[in-house]
């Protein structure tokens, strides 16, 4: 894990101010998260304090400081697909999987967030599941669905 | 492929007329395929119709060649707008004209081909042909630009959007393409450009409308030794997908604009400045960028003219505000998206200090087309003060959706009427949400408001990046404010006071009126009716007070709901009724004796043992338990549940 820290850095070699925020994209879409080593050595290669880099990451959405699940799951809460009724799947997923929009379920294997439109706004509501899109979707299929799924991780 | 290049390139980029010689325009005609002797085959590809399925579409369209016909082609393109007919595909045979089909998912690609391969065109996914001379006309088929939808746009911004396949640049210049940039730069000067875009008129798309000349003008006068461009690609209201449909369907046509306007204000690095998880559209520009460095087209010393350009492409980390000019720039320096006080207006002091040009992707597109065809063409189009076109992304309850553009001066009715073609459903209309977040209703009575920059901001409508949400009589306005009060308290940054403490107070009160106190004494209903009495002027304190345009703006859904469907808030408050039954605080259930068969299902089912009864007798809901989740509606089969 270090090592890939290194390379990235190697991108970024000046550590400019400017750097900082695509160095934590390209953390975020290599590791799938911040973690607390990581935000570390940013600063010392930034030469910025670690509460400053944590207070921009927190400001921003796009970063999260824990490991998504093994399956990810996003909910759109675009103007359409709340027009269509997206709440109620937010609501479904914390009720099935007993967590809430952006933490992952504590064995690891479950992680939802609600986004911001994902752009199939005729489709909606739309639900991205593993890079796999779901659109149309009813709050009555999401038991099966998640049974589904945990099928899956358990026989993979 | 090297020698297409060079050809493109000398004969055709750096060919000093206008009129091609035929023989390169016989080359051009192959390129974009006008002319075939092989089957083609489009399927539309962005993100709406990925979502729709439209890769498993290409891939089966794939095979079937494979299997089939191993002569013809498929091509990727872009969107052409309906999102609720995709994945569209087109199949041009030779010599005949191209045929659209819509909603083709995978299953029906084999018998969609058979049928046009074999002269028995399907009646029932067809939309329509499209005819260029010297094509055989398939008879008694409408034509697709004489259907509703297309008739009544005027496509100038999406006028190559999906045609052409936008990973190819050849294409592009197939199309004209980059030419125009190429001459610019070679035979205007920096204020020449600014002149003849100040000259055409072209106003900001993105909700101000400040003339777009004027604009880079002032950057351009102001003495630094770097300038800088961005195009703010950064559409972030929720609902509002046209500049991704833009950068997706057409990217060339934006970078040809992006690099025309640097040229103007005489920056040498423009910033691509995109939303983040648009994953698609941002490998879509990078493919792009790479070819057009790749023929020269930018990079150093372009085509020996001494101008330098460079384009990159930045990603923005999340958060709503950074849609604000200064705001942005603090994303760009590695600082939190805050917004700053102006003046200094960035054409001034911008990106590390340098005048900077911040423009909207819809704003850019125009720029190659006034280039073209000069900006009386461009004053023709649209009204006085508002010339052009405007580009809606249509969601909601409509017939039709997805991305339309249509010139300045069409009234909105006539867009419902024509391009939306009514409700869903036959269900009644109620009112269309211009403007996305900071928008405002617009209701059946100021649908004869015309698309105008000027009339708009007069009647106190704004525009905004191109929302035009079209909602029906089964959505509740309280609810609707609520949604874009949280959306707004979430992404407000926290900086002013007005809008931190404002919109997480107004959503507080929203939140009061649509939910279920859980005890219904006189001090929750007083405080409720204080609460509601407190909205307006709070909503006047952040019009006033706040820092940047969200804070100012994000009032505007509950005053102008407020101001059109004040009774349905006072229903809300006074009532506690929701008369779309959207509320679910609001909702009462009971069940009809009739019908009730005695199943147990609901009973079984509901989280809060609400339901009562004996078995295959009449079951009957406590009021006082229920807690208006709806389960046992959803779940009865003889719709003996009733909501009230």
């Amino acid at each position: 894990m270090a090592q890939d820290l290194d390379i990235i850095f190697k991108k970024y070699r000046q550590g400019r101010r400017e750097d900082l925020i695509p160095l934590l994209q390209e953390i975020q879409t290599d590791h799938g998260y911040l973690s607390e080593e990581a935000i570390i050595r940013v600063g010392s290669h930034i030469g910025l304090s670690t509460t400053k880099i944590y207070g921009l990451a927190t400001f921003y959405d796009q970063f999260r400081f824990f490991p998504s699940g093994r399956i990810h799951i996003k909910v759109c809460n675009g103007t359409s697909c709340f027009m269509n009724g997206s709440q109620a799947l937010t609501e479904k997923f914390k009720d099935e999987l007993k967590i809430s929009s952006g933490q992952t379920t504590r064995n690891g294997n479950f992680s939802f967030e609600v986004v911001s439109c994902m752009g199939g706004c005729y489709h909606g509501p739309v639900i991205m599941v593993k890079d796999e899109y779901h659109i149309h979707v009813r709050p009555g299929q999401l038991p099966d669905l998640i049974k589904k799924l945990k099928y899956i991780i358990e026989n993979d | 492929m090297e020698d297409l290049k060079r050809f493109l390139i000398e004969k055709v980029l750096l060919f000093e007329s206008d009129t091609l010689p035929s023989a390169t325009e016989k080359v051009l005609q192959q390129l974009r395929r006008d002319k075939t002797d092989v089957p083609v085959i489009h399927v539309s590809s962005n993100t709406s119709s990925i979502i729709a399925g439209s890769e498993k579409t290409f891939n089966a369209v794939k095979t079937y060649i494979e299997e089939n016909e191993p002569s013809a082609l498929a091509f990727r393109v872009g969107c052409s707008g309906p999102a609720n007919y995709e994945p569209l595909v087109c199949v041009q045979v030779p010599g005949k004209n191209k045929l659209f089909f819509r909603n083709i998912i995978e299953e029906k690609v084999e018998p969609l081909l058979n049928s046009v391969f074999h002269n028995d065109i399907i009646e029932e996914d067809l939309l329509g042909q499209t005819g260029s001379k010297g094509f055989e006309l398939w008879p008694g088929i409408a034509f697709v630009n004489e259907l509703p939808f297309f008739a009544h746009q005027k496509r100038i911004i999406l006028g190559n959007c999906g045609c052409y396949d936008p990973e190819s640049i050849e294409e592009y210049i197939a199309r004209g393409g980059y030419s125009t940039f190429v001459k610019t730069i070679r035979h205007y000067t920096y204020e020449e450009v600014c002149d003849i875009i100040e000259r055409s008129g072209l106003r900001g798309r993105s909700g101000g409308g400040y003339l777009t000349g004027l604009k880079w003008k002032q950057a351009l006068n102001t003495s630094a030794n770097t300038r800088y461009l961005i195009c703010n690609a950064k559409e972030s209201d929720p609902g509002s997908f046209s500049d991704r449909t833009i950068l997706e369907s057409d990217p060339h046509r934006l970078l040809e604009g992006m690099a025309i306007a640097a040229y103007a204000i005489g920056a040498s690095t423009a910033i691509l400045y995109l939303k983040s998880g648009s994953d698609y559209a941002r490998s879509r520009m990078q493919k792009a960028i790479d070819m057009t460095r790749e023929y020269g087209i930018i990079g150093h010393n372009i085509f020996s003219s001494g101008y330098n350009l460079d384009l990159i492409i930045k990603t923005e980390p999340g958060a709503f505000v950074c849609g604000e000019e200064t705001a942005l720039i603090n994303s760009l320096e590695g600082k939190r998206g805050m917004p700053q006080l102006k003046p200094p207006y960035p054409t001034t002091s911008g990106l590390a200090g340098k005048p900077t040009v911040i423009n909207n992707v819809e704003t850019l597109m125009n720029v190659p087309m006034i280039m073209k065809n000069g900006p009386e063409w461009f004053r023709s189009i649209g009204t006085e003060k508002s010339p052009g076109t405007k580009v809606f992304a249509i969601t909601g309850h409509g017939r039709m959706s997805g991305v339309v553009e249509v010139e300045m001066g069409t009234t909105l009715g006539s867009v419902l009427e024509h391009i939306v073609d009514g409700i869903k459903d036959g269900k009644e209309f109620k009112a269309i949400q211009l403007g996305g977040a900071s928008g405002s209703f617009i209701t059946p009575e100021n649908l004869d408001t015309p698309v105008d920059f000027d009339v708009m901001k007069q009647k106190g409508f704004g525009m905004g990046a191109g929302g035009f949400v079209v909602i029906d009589e089964t959505s509740c306005m309280v609810d609707f404010v609520r949604y874009y009060m949280e959306f707004i308290r979430n992404e407000s940054c926290g900086k002013c006071i007005p809008c931190r403490e404002g919109t997480g107070r107004m959503l507080e009160i929203l939140e009061s009126v649509i939910k279920k106190p859980s005890s219904e004494d006189s001090g929750t209903t007083l405080e409720r009716f204080k609460g509601v009495m407190q909205l307006e002027s709070i909503s006047t304190v952040m019009k006033d007070a706040s820092l940047c345009g969200l804070g100012q703006t994000a009032p505007n859904p509950f005053v102008s709901a407020l101001k059109n469907f004040r009774e349905e808030f006072e229903e809300h408050i006074f009532d506690r009724k929701c008369r779309a039954n959207v509320c679910r605080g609001l909702r009462t259930f009971s069940i009809d004796v009739e019908k009730c068969t005695g199943c147990t299902v609901c009973a079984g089912k509901c989280p809060v043992n609400a339901v009562y009864g004996t078995r295959l007798q009449p079951f009957f809901i406590v009021e006082d338990k229920c807690i208006g989740c709806g389960i046992c509606f959803d779940v009865c089969k003889f719709s003996a549940v009733i909501v009230k």
